[in-house]
């Protein structure tokens, strides 16, 4: 439960430095035990503009940015002008009196003005941690979290800059004391202390787990936190990590090493994956397992690059041409990403086919808190039926010298053991054109019907049993609810908020979330929304890609529908007034307006 | 898998002639030049004494881009221009492996121009035969990067206007550390550059003159037989850069086949990438980390 959930906003131009306030504060907050959720609204630039980071935390779980603003530190008089608005009754403003005009704050706001040339004694940097020091008075936490946060932070520049920066917050934190009221709310203590990570370094994290050994890439916003991690850890982890010329050579980069033995990935964006489907193909028809991420930015073209959206669901089910298995996933959160990602490379070894991941800016960018004790790296890591060169009778898979050896044996569950380069006796190529069961081309000279029949049905036989490896989507909430939500991806959370809401508001709801798109429990999904009273699906896209997909698989169509393509992600409220909307049965299309103009 | 170091498997059996022999007999046109290339390219390893299991040919798209199907050793026939990406993959994942591209000068220099930029710039230890038939074979007989100006193709119809690519210079210039020319019609010469090119630790190319006979009027072995001339039997010094530049320029009555450059001085991918250092190929090791290791990532988030 949550005894006090709070959110507050930091705002300034890019170059304004707000990520490092943002850091402080989270730091304190997850040192505390407290649950954090931070969203960093950005542009593509890297000065100028307007980067508006929102942190909410509580001492339970926070699964969104949340409704509301208690605190808002704007750096810059535009941050001021575009968020005070926001602010409501027992919230508070904290700003540069000398610099910055206030405007009209709604009556109960707290305008607290800080003398900020003296209090960071002309230092321009230092100004914001005198407003981090006055807002973590305003928060009754004493200020020896803070100090241990700036220690830990500034401990790359050097005691001096330490000292600095504490003597300034100190001189904050005194003038908060004697001119502002602390908040009616005190920030709580939770069990113990948290850790925070990014969901690009969860991907990371999960891949490493899993034993990714290579990993490319190509720099794309917002998954280039995911190629930082891996490039940061690649020597003491003995991961070979490739910036890459472009993502075709990425994919067909980590195919080649993939087809060597190695569990090999990557992350991307849209762009970047549109440029790999070719390649992706590749993987099908080599039967060789990749995985690949996509970190979804609002499309299409260059579109969003800084932006949220859930957008290339068609993108990744169609990716490549011809028709053969894959699979796709979508995890709701960052815990989620970093367990999905070894069962999905087990899986890709078990089918031999392209892994692919649908993650979303919001996930890859978003900040928030984790119990260390949730990241276990003490995974099962199942090759499948791969042939090293290291077999023996008691090790069927690792093999030599088998005469009778065929690549792509026709064998009635259709996976076909795999050998990888370097064993002596397992000679064969793999071949994009299609081809027999020893390798042999079968697609120019001597097509053969019969045989491409055969090929073709052997690959997708491989996902006849899969729906046995997943976990069914089940019901999250009351079971006979007014109604149902169906979202997909990172709208988990934010639809449990939502439920929470409506329950206070008297409305029973409760919540499908779709994890696995491909492979899909059609049959489970349909039984459950045949039950259900009212369905209304949520994502963030115009056209409803899920929607239109759930009616491809299950012929199911849904009553009503929350659709968001601002490039914002949602808000509790959002949801939920939405279904107040849709209850009433006079609409059933909503798309929320984002209140905060970023 | 087990633990400890697994290195790639060699019996102490020499290699027969016949080792090499593929499963599937080329179909390409009788007199293609790539018949030659082919059989140049069973004789090196011979004569390396590599065997079969120990070399991993890559190939894009094209009549060219065939030849693993050809050949008795591990293969992957890619997609159209992207041999040099998955080789590079290959490579650096299990360094043990001899991993040899081949492939055609569309699929090189045309749709794959920009992976044949890097893995020069990157100098991975591969080596690199492009059958250069100045044309587009398989897709029967379109204009290609090298096909001279003036040649009619069926999509030329009127005479090539655009510039060709060189690609000795153009090697030269992109860093590749060893750079030679063949031809098809002299075999016993093309044996010892592609010999040469998968003994240099670094990115070997070796462009080679592989006639087209069937859609490709211009460059015949009529045409090529009295131009031809071995670099190795004048006074061409591989490690003088410019002098190679010169040489890869000339074209017309005179056209130069040899070695124009070689470079041992520097150091492969392979040899700069520190995680290669111990434990044998990648492709081999251990996946798991340590709780060692593990513990220390997750410190990092606290
Ligand atoms: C993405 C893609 N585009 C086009 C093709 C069609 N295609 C196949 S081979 C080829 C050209 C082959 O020319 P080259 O590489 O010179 O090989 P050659 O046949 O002359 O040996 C083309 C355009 C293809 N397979 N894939
Ligand atoms: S079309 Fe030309 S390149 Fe292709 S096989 Fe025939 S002769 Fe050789
Ligand atoms: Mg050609």
């Amino acid at each position: 439960m949550r005894t006090a959930d709070f959110a507050i906003g930091i705002g300034g131009a890019a170059g304004q430095g707000i990520a490092t306030p943002g850091n402080i504060l989270a730091h304190i907050f997850a040192r505390r035990g407290l649950h954090i959720n931070a969203y960093n609204a950005y542009q593509s630039l890297i000065r100028g503009g307007h980067t508006f980071l929102t942190i909410r935390a509580s001492d339970g779980p926070v699964y969104s940015m949340g409704d509301r603003l208690d605190l808002l530190i704007p750096l810059n008089q535009d941050t001021m002008d575009r968020h005070l608005k926001l602010l409501g009754p027992g919230a508070s403003v904290l700003y540069d009196g000398e610099s910055i005009e206030v405007g009209d704050a709604e009556k109960g706001v707290q305008v607290a003005s800080l003398p900020m040339k003296e209090l960071s004694q002309g230092n321009k940097l230092a100004a914001n941690t005198v407003a981090i020091a006055a807002a973590v008075y305003k928060l009754g936490i004493e200020f020896e979290a803070l100090e241990n946060a700036l220690a830990q932070i500034f401990a790359r520049k050097g005691d001096e800059v330490v000292a600095k920066n504490v003597e300034i917050a100190s001189n904050g934190y005194q003038y908060a004391a004697e001119n502002f009221k602390p908040f009616s709310f005190k920030a709580p203590r939770g069990e113990k202390p948290l850790a925070v990570w990014t969901g690009n370094e969860a991907t990371a994290m999960g891949g490493i787990a899993a034993g990714v050994k290579f990993y490319a890439a190509y720099p794309m916003s917002p998954a280039t936190g995911v190629l930082m991690y891996m490039a940061k850890h690649a020597r003491e982890l003995g991961i070979m990590v490739r910036q890459v010329e472009d993502e075709i050579g990425v994919m067909n980069m980590i195919i080649g090493a993939a087809h060597t033995g190695v569990r090999a990935m990557t992350a991307t964006s849209g762009g970047g994956l549109a440029l790999m489907t070719e390649a992706i193909g590749m993987s099908g028809m080599f039967e060789t397992p990749i995985v690949c991420v996509n970190v979804q930015r609002g499309g299409p073209a260059t579109g969003l690059p800084t932006k949220t959206e859930q957008g290339d669901l068609w993108m990744m089910l169609g990716a490549g041409q011809g028709d053969f298995p894959r699979l796709i996933v979508a995890p709701s959160d960052h815990i989620d990403m970093f367990r999905t990602m070894p069962e999905l490379f087990n899986l890709t070894d078990k089918y031999q086919c392209p892994g692919l991941v649908l993650s979303e800016l919001i996930i890859g960018e978003g900040t928030v808190s984790v119990d260390p004790a949730e990241i276990d790296f003490d995974v099962d890591i199942e090759r499948g039926e791969t042939i090293f060169p290291n077999g023996d009778s008691e090790n069927p898979y690792g093999g030599y010298g088998d005469s009778t050896y065929l690549r792509y044996r026709n064998t009635s569950s259709g996976i076909s053991p795999r050998a990888v380069p370097g064993v002596p006796g397992h000679l064969f190529v793999a071949s994009t054109d299609e081809h027999d069961e020893d390798g042999t081309l079968i697609s120019d000279v001597d097509t053969d019907p019969k045989k491409r029949r055969m090929m073709v049905e052997k690959r997708a036989r491989k996902m006849m049993n899969v729906l046995a490896d997943i976990a069914a989507p089940t019901l999250e909430g009351p079971e006979d609810a007014e109604v149902t939500l169906v979202g997909w991806g990172s709208t988990r959370g934010v639809i449990l908020e939502a439920m929470e809401q409506l329950a206070e508001g008297g409305i029973t709801a409760n919540q499908l979330h779709i994890k696995w798109l491909v492979p899909f429990h059609a049959e489970a999904v349909t039984e459950i929304l045949e039950g259900s009273k009212k369905v209304i699906i949520v994502e963030l896209n115009y056209s409803g890609q899920f929607a239109r997909y759930l009616r491809s698989e299950t012929g199911f169509t849904a009553d009503g529908f929350v659709r968001k393509y601002d490039g914002e992600p949602f808000m509790p409220h959002h949801i939920a007034e939405a279904v107040k909307e849709q209850l009433t049965g006079k609409e059933s299309l909503s798309v929320p307006v984002h209140e905060i103009s970023v | 898998m087990t633990t400890g170091t697994l290195t790639l498997p060699v019996s102490e059996t020499k290699p027969e002639k016949s080792s090499y022999k593929g499963k599937v007999h080329p179909d390409w046109c009788p007199g293609c030049g790539d018949f030659s290339v082919l059989a140049a390219l069973q004789k090196a390893l011979f004569e390396l004494e590599l065997q079969p299991h120990q070399v991993l040919t890559v190939s894009g798209i094209g009549c060219s881009s065939n030849l693993p199907g050809f050949i008795n050793t591990y293969g992957m026939h890619t997609l159209h221009g992207r041999s040099l990406a998955v080789a590079s993959g290959a490579a650096l994942a299990n360094h043990e492996l001899k991993v040899v591209v081949t492939g055609g000068d569309g699929d090189g220099f045309g749709i794959g121009g920009n992976h044949f930029m890097h893995t020069m710039r990157r100098n991975l230890d591969l080596t690199y035969l492009v059958m250069d038939n100045q044309i587009y074979g398989l897709t029967t007989g379109q204009t290609s990067p090298t096909s001279p100006v003036g040649m009619k193709t069926k999509s030329t119809p009127h005479g090539n206007v655009e510039n060709p690519i060189n690609p000795i210079p153009l090697a030269l210039v992109g860093g590749a550390t060893y750079v030679a020319r063949g031809y098809s019609g002299k075999q016993k010469h093309l044996v010892e550059m592609i010999k040469g090119a998968i003994n240099h630790k670094g990115f070997a190319f070796v462009d080679i003159f592989s006639p087209c006979v069937t859609y490709n009027k211009n460059n015949t072995y009529k045409w090529f037989a009295p131009r031809i001339k071995i670099l190795e039997e004048e006074d061409h010094d591989t490690t003088d850069f410019y002098g190679a530049m010169e040489k890869g320029y000339q074209w017309g009555e005179e056209i130069p086949i040899g070695l124009f450059w070689k470079n041992d001085k520097l150091a492969s991918l392979d040899q700069l990438e520190p995680v290669l250092e111990e434990g044998g190929p990648l492709a081999y090791r251990d996946p798991r980390v340590s709780k060692e290791q593990s513990d220390k990532l997750i410190s990092e988030l606290l």
